[in-house]
């Protein structure tokens, strides 16, 4: 058996974990689910040596430790799998593999024929054929993390954890990932799940275990759960997941207007309008061209043919520079290195597409009324920050989120579109998220929101367009859009 | 969809290695070419064996760098280091009356007046965790007062025997056409089975893979239980030592002992090794590739003259060669993004 018995710890003051028992047999998959902050990651960290518990002990192979070194988890068979893999990008496939078992065999020398027959064993044994000699640089997400599992299956896994191991799949990617994951369990490894991503973690586990601020708020056989009752568990509050598209007026103008816009290799002839007030929703398979076109329509992707308007002005699109200045802000999907200045303070973070606004006649930046305005939206979006001269890197993942909205809407864009607004962000964040969507929705702007979320989607837009290979599959309009219909046109 | 990722395109052309190895030969053969057809007195048995002797110091140093740049840093204060282990061995040799016919000594001495400079930064950078830049520019400033103020300050032309004589020492030795003797010094044995050890080290040792391993992401080395720290302090010392070993026999060569010299010269050596396809963000680098970049920049350095082009345009020539090697770098990666992105778009359909 593994697991942890009362585990607490703290960081200066602030409870981490407090009292966490949790079991888990070999064989069995379980599911470790709570909002950022809510002490998953700390779990980890203990149960693989980084962090060291204040009280309680850890359970390996039904020994007891007080404490571990990582060295001594990994020979009891504890592995992580990061989100970002912890790979070499430019080694191979077999080193990436094979040189860690060099490592703990302490050899001095490398043998490559010996580390291509381990790397060739382990990839053998899960099933899957990837190029040995290929750099981990080359290869796709998907093929990384089977590098990262097989690494750990090389290790002499006996208990692995899989950090929001899903995010950057596909739903096929994902399916062959449960594949392996069910090859792991007839093996006798006992997987942990820590995930947002409740639908794909009800599929896999077994059983589940829910932490909020630090402690065990349910566990159980996962059957005996819903969406609902997790989301209770790991918020603390009912959350509803009513219908948040806002009510457009039938009199609202368009503000943006695509026409039959394609880009070779991307997307093919795409046509929709936006009214002000009104939220429309792209959606697709990861690969369809739905990111594509959020792009192009900042100028990040060129487009070869078709014409795009903003409140009836044709506009043409040459860089981020030209789509701002027609009024089109955008919220990229990977905040951390498109959307954030990360070691900047929050206050830089919030003005920086804004900062023209607040330049006075002599080429000076105005403080005052720029301390103004970052407070209010700070307070706007509530935002946890004690200081707004703080690091963006000090904030959560759902506050991250929002300050990059703020960004955004503090230049007060007539178009905001949005890809992938909450992919990382905690139940509570993502319905502030929705819920400041929906409010700038019916203050007038015009608002285009990509996502791969399925029930994100149908909570907030009002239309919503599918994306098939680059073109426009079927378009879904007001009491249209259910969950079972969209997920029925994105598997056709 | 497949799990099966495409072959790697490069390995046909492995065989004869990498791209940039090939490229820097064609360079190489193109401007000999050029200079060639220039003037006539480049196509001589003498071109070839000066070049080399011009390039053995610089490519000792080079390959030093290479195993910093490899493992994501980089180290200015090397030349500096060569030249304070070379003249302080040749002040020890004098002061103490030591065997003035002997190799060892001087070159064992400098190696490890060299390893102990190289602690110091290594020191600074594996245990006080510094910038790389800051902490070698850092350290060759203090290294320079130290060695002008503390050991010498004065040129010392009569240096020992042994290191006296050994500049003369020639493998072979050719009369060429115009009746001079065209010589190919003795060092290119030592130094051409340095590099093979070295190269052998990279890619067969522990000590090598993880260099490129932390090259590539010191936090993901880590983890894989490695022992970052302990790697990049050996780093250090050892380039500390090569760059001792380096700045003595560059005595020899020149006869005389002068603390003033070599300054500068990073320059030339860091364009050499980026030139030679060292990645300056750390990850890549082959020792061919080190060697080829040295004789590039050398057989540049050395006959701007017979291009026409004045002496004075030697350092901007320089400057140039490594401002477009990092630029073919950027290029270089930039593709390889495409290359991984059409992969994974081709894997998701």
């Amino acid at each position: 058996m593994f697991g942890t018995e009362n585990i607490s710890k703290a960081f200066g003051g602030a409870i981490a974990l407090s009292d966490v028992s949790f079991s888990i047999e070999p064989g069995d998959i379980h599911c470790l689910a709570g909002e950022n902050g809510s002490g998953k990651s700390t779990l980890i960290k203990i149960m693989s040596g980084v962090e060291t518990a204040d009280s309680g002990s850890i359970l390996l192979n039904g020994q007891k430790f007080r404490s571990l070194s990582p060295r001594e988890a990994v020979a009891h068979g504890v592995q992580v799998i990061f989100q970002d893999f912890s790979l070499i990008p430019n080694l191979t496939v077999a080193e990436n593999i094979a040189l860690s078992t060099d490592v703990s065999e302490k050899r001095k020398f490398v043998n490559p024929k010996r580390n291509r027959q381990i790397a060739a064993n382990a990839l053998e044994r899960m099933g899957v054929d990837i190029d040995l000699d290929a750099t981990v640089q080359s290869i796709p997400v998907s093929s990384k993390q089977l590098v990262a599992i097989a690494r750990a299956l090389n290790q002499g896994v006996k208990i692995l954890f899989m950090d929001e191991a899903t995010t950057a799949l596909t739903r096929k990617e994902i399916d062959h990932l449960f594949g392996i994951v069910n090859g792991l369990r007839d093996r006798g490894v006992a997987t942990v799940f820590v995930s947002h991503k409740l639908d794909e973690v009800q599929e896999i586990a077994q059983r589940i275990t829910i932490l909020r601020n630090g402690s065990v708020t349910a566990e159980g056989d996962i059957k005996d759960f819903d969406r609902k009752s997790i989301a209770l568990a790991m918020t603390g509050q009912e959350v509803n997941e009513v219908r948040l598209a806002p009510e457009v007026p039938a009199n609202a103008p368009t503000v943006l207007q695509v026409d039959s816009i394609s880009s070779p290799g991307r997307f093919r002839d795409i046509s929709f309008s936006v009214k002000a007030g009104e939220v429309v929703g792209i959606t697709g398979l990861l690969g369809s061209g739905r990111s594509e076109i959020a792009e192009a329509l900042f100028g990040m992707t060129s487009i070869e043919s078709g014409t795009v308007s903003v409140n009836g002005t044709p506009i043409t699109l040459k860089g981020p520079r030209s789509a701002v200045a027609a009024g089109i802000g955008y919220v990229p999907q990977d905040r951390l290195t498109q959307g954030l200045f990360l070691h900047q303070p929050i206050l830089k973070n919030v003005l920086a597409a804004a900062i023209e606004r607040f330049v006075g006649p002599l080429g000076f930046v105005r403080g005052k009324s720029i301390r103004e305005t970052v407070t209010a939206w700070i307070a706007d979006l509530k935002i946890k920050t004690t200081n707004p001269q703080n690091p963006a890197t000090s904030l959560s993942g759902g506050n991250q989120q929002r300050v990059v909205l703020a960004k955004w809407l503090a230049m007060t864009p007539s178009v905001l579109i949005l890809n992938g607004p909450t992919v990382g962000v905690d139940i509570g964040s993502k319905r502030d998220i929705l819920e400041i969507i929906r409010q700038k929705a019916l203050d007038g702007m015009a608002v285009v929101i990509v996502s791969d979320d399925i029930p994100e989607i149908v909570q907030i837009a009002n239309r919503v367009l599918i994306i098939h290979q680059g073109e426009t599959g079927a378009e879904f309009d007001g009491a249209e859009i259910q969950e079972a219909s969209l997920y029925k046109e994105l598997a056709a | 969809m497949s799990y099966i990722t495409p072959v790697s395109k490069r390995k046909g052309l492995q065989l004869f290695g990498s791209p940039n190895e090939l490229f820097l030969i064609a360079a190489i053969v193109v401007l000999s070419l050029v200079i060639g057809l220039n003037n006539s007195v480049f196509f001589s048995i003498a071109t070839p064996f000066d070049l080399l002797r011009s390039s053995l110091i610089e490519i000792l140093f080079a390959l030093g760098l290479l195993i910093v740049l490899v493992s994501g840093g980089i180290d200015i204060s090397f030349p500096i280091v060569g030249i304070f282990a070379g003249y302080t061995t040749v002040v020890i040799m004098l002061r103490f009356e030591l065997d003035t016919y002997s190799l060892i000594i001087p070159l064992v001495l400098a190696a490890i007046v060299g390893a102990i400079l190289g602690s110091v930064n290594a020191l600074l950078i594996a245990g006080f965790g510094l910038p790389t830049l800051i902490a070698t520019l850092g350290t060759a400033g203090m290294f320079r007062g130290f060695l002008l103020s503390y050991v010498g300050s004065v040129y010392i032309a009569n240096i020992p025997l042994g290191l006296d004589q050994f500049s003369t020492a020639d493998l072979l030795s050719v009369e060429t056409s115009a009746g001079t003797l065209a010589r190919l010094h003795v060092l290119v044995i030592p130094i051409l089975i340095l590099a093979i050890a070295l190269a052998w080290m990279m890619r067969r040792t522990m000590f090598g893979r993880t260099i490129f391993a932390i090259g590539g992401n010191e936090e993901s080395a880590r983890r894989m239980g490695m022992n970052v720290r302990w790697t990049k302090a050996r780093i250090y010392m050892l380039v500390g030592a090569l760059s001792g070993v380096a700045g003595i026999l560059y005595i020899s060569l020149q006869r005389k002992a002068d603390p003033y010299d070599l300054a500068g010269t990073e320059l030339e050596i860091i364009a050499a090794v980026v030139l030679g396809g060292a990645s300056i963000m750390g990850g890549y680098g082959t020792v061919t590739g080190t060697i080829l970049g040295v004789l590039l920049i050398n057989l540049i350095k050395d006959n701007l003259i017979l291009l026409g082009v004045p002496g004075s345009w030697q350092r901007a020539a320089v400057g140039l060669m490594l401002l477009i090697g990092v630029i073919a770098q950027a290029i270089a990666d930039k593709r390889r993004l495409k290359q991984t992105v059409t992969v994974a778009e081709e894997d998701s359909e």
